[in-house]
């Protein structure tokens, strides 16, 4: 019988999901890792028992955890995240120029064809890959070491590599996002980047066009279809269908085109959602309503879905790693809130329910769909 | 024989119960001490000392007979009875908050 297994971080713990592919009934288990931010874990698509988790402390720092048996148990494996030489620096807040420091792992993304290689973004933004499932990182420093890196910033969040997208049809094709810095793109494996940020707009920065400075928090793409990106960025939910090379605004009807997270539903390429947020200094739903939007035309025209979630006094976040989709025939959808609900949808989102009411605040959701 | 103490999640982390005790050849220093430490538990490696730096990570403090050693040389000596296993050697969380 198949089903699925969502993979929840959060600031204390992590937590494993199940349920069968009706998603009525779930087991909960964990926290594993209890009082450690996780935040992230991702399994790989090959191997579906082989799961990583990025696990942090403000007092011990980064660790990498590895499971072979589908979360059971966990190896420490490597965390030396080294910089490749002598790292520069990059734009601080007030202005100045200001070293490159680790500080996490944001997000792992397994390889699509081996179960041992794994790309982690991280802050002060950077992208590692590992070969040998996580004994050892080696940093693609062509990202960082791009022209533009001076030019780049920490968001309020910090300066956090979040995205990764890994093209099904080109290995040598990847996309990353940073905050704030943009999207970037690679076509030779990771050697050389260029940034992707035509046709973005942020006024929040003294050029609102330039080439890099833009604060995209979230990119997504459908496996069909990788030369059509979506994403939501600090404002404006905007779409490329050229690879990056250029992008249009889609907010269309949205309440608010602030928001975190953006995802694809599994099976219909053109049909996305997002959660929109009320502003960039209120980071609650507008209205006090918890409204995930879904448009079925690849933006512009969205429709609010709300059956199941609280319309009134919520005033929880939804953050950018938080929503994702499972690929059972009726898609499901879910996602966290910094509340500590999960809420998961069984038909494409037109009903939700919560899962879980009271775990810690949610960074990142991931599902398995399980054989 | 050196007796260490390391907070809980870094017991956790180590998957030990409670007080650890280590052989440490030769000078009985934190860089010693520590070194050891990692040898025989990995995954601590990156948790007391930045991997890169080999520095302290900041909100880690080392205390030793009740004295705070946080800030001491890497190769200062451990007291005596550290180094004779009377008094274990702490790793403490730092507190942190209000």
């Amino acid at each position: 019988m198949s089903g699925v297994r969502l993979l929840v971080g959060t600031r204390k713990g992590a937590f494993i999901l199940t349920s069968d592919e009706r998603r009525e009934k779930w087991e909960i288990g964990g926290p594993h890792f209890a009082g450690w931010e996780m935040y992230h874990i991702k399994a790989s698509p090959v191997d579906p028992n082989r799961l990583y988790a990025s696990q942090s402390s403000g007092w011990f720092g980064q660790m990498i955890q590895r499971s072979d048996d589908g979360g059971k148990t966990w190896d420490t494996v490597g965390n030396a995240f080294a910089y490749d030489g002598i790292p520069g620096t990059h734009q601080w807040y007030d202005g100045t120029q200001h070293p490159w420091e680790f500080k996490r792992v944001w997000h792992l993304e397994p390889s699509l064809t081996d179960p041992d290689t794994v790309y982690a973004g991280v802050e002060d933004a950077a992208l590692f890959r590992t070969t040998d499932a996580g004994q050892t990182w080696h940093e693609l420093s062509g990202l960082r070491d791009h022209s533009t890196g001076p030019l780049w910033q920490p968001g309020a969040g910090g300066m956090c590599l979040h995205t990764i997208l890994l093209d099904p049809s080109d290995p040598n094709r990847i996309f990353v996002a940073i905050s704030a810095a943009g999207a970037f793109r690679t076509d030779d494996g990771g050697t050389t980047w260029l940034p992707i940020n035509q046709g973005l707009r942020s006024e929040h920065i003294p050029d609102p066009t330039a080439a890099v400075g833009h604060c995209v928090h979230r990119l997504a793409m459908h496996p069909s279809r990788p030369n059509v990106l979506f994403m939501q960025k600090h404002w404006d939910v905007m779409r490329s269908d050229n690879g990056g090379d250029s992008w249009r605004e889609v907010s269309g009807n949205l309440p608010s085109d602030f928001g975190f997270p953006i995802d694809v539903h599994a099976h219909e390429p053109e049909t996305i959602y997002v959660i929109p947020i009320k502003s960039d200094t209120e980071h609650f739903p507008p209205e006090g309503k918890l409204r995930v939007y879904r448009s079925r035309t690849g933006g512009n025209e969205w429709e609010p879905l709300t059956n199941g979630l609280p319309q009134k006094d919520c005033y929880v976040n939804v953050l950018r790693d938080a929503m994702s989709v499972d690929s059972l025939d009726s898609c499901g959808v879910y996602f966290g809130t910094t509340g500590g609900q999960v809420y998961a949808s069984a038909d494409s989102g037109d009903n939700w329910t919560a899962i879980v009411h009271d775990l810690p605040a949610v960074l990142s959701v991931e599902v398995q769909t399980l054989p | 024989m050196i007796r260490i103490q390391l907070p809980a999640h870094l017991r956790t982390l180590a998957r030990v119960e409670s007080e650890i005790e280590l052989e440490v050849e030769g000078c009985i220093t934190q860089r010693s001490v520590l070194d050891a430490l990692e040898r025989r538990y990995p995954m601590l490696r990156g948790a007391i000392r930045d991997q890169v730096t080999g520095k302290r990570r900041h909100l880690v403090r080392f205390f030793a007979c009740g004295e705070d050693r946080s800030h001491d040389s890497p190769e200062t000596p451990l007291p005596p009875e550290v180094a004779n296993g009377a008094e274990p050697y702490l790793i403490i969380g730092a507190i942190a908050g209000g």
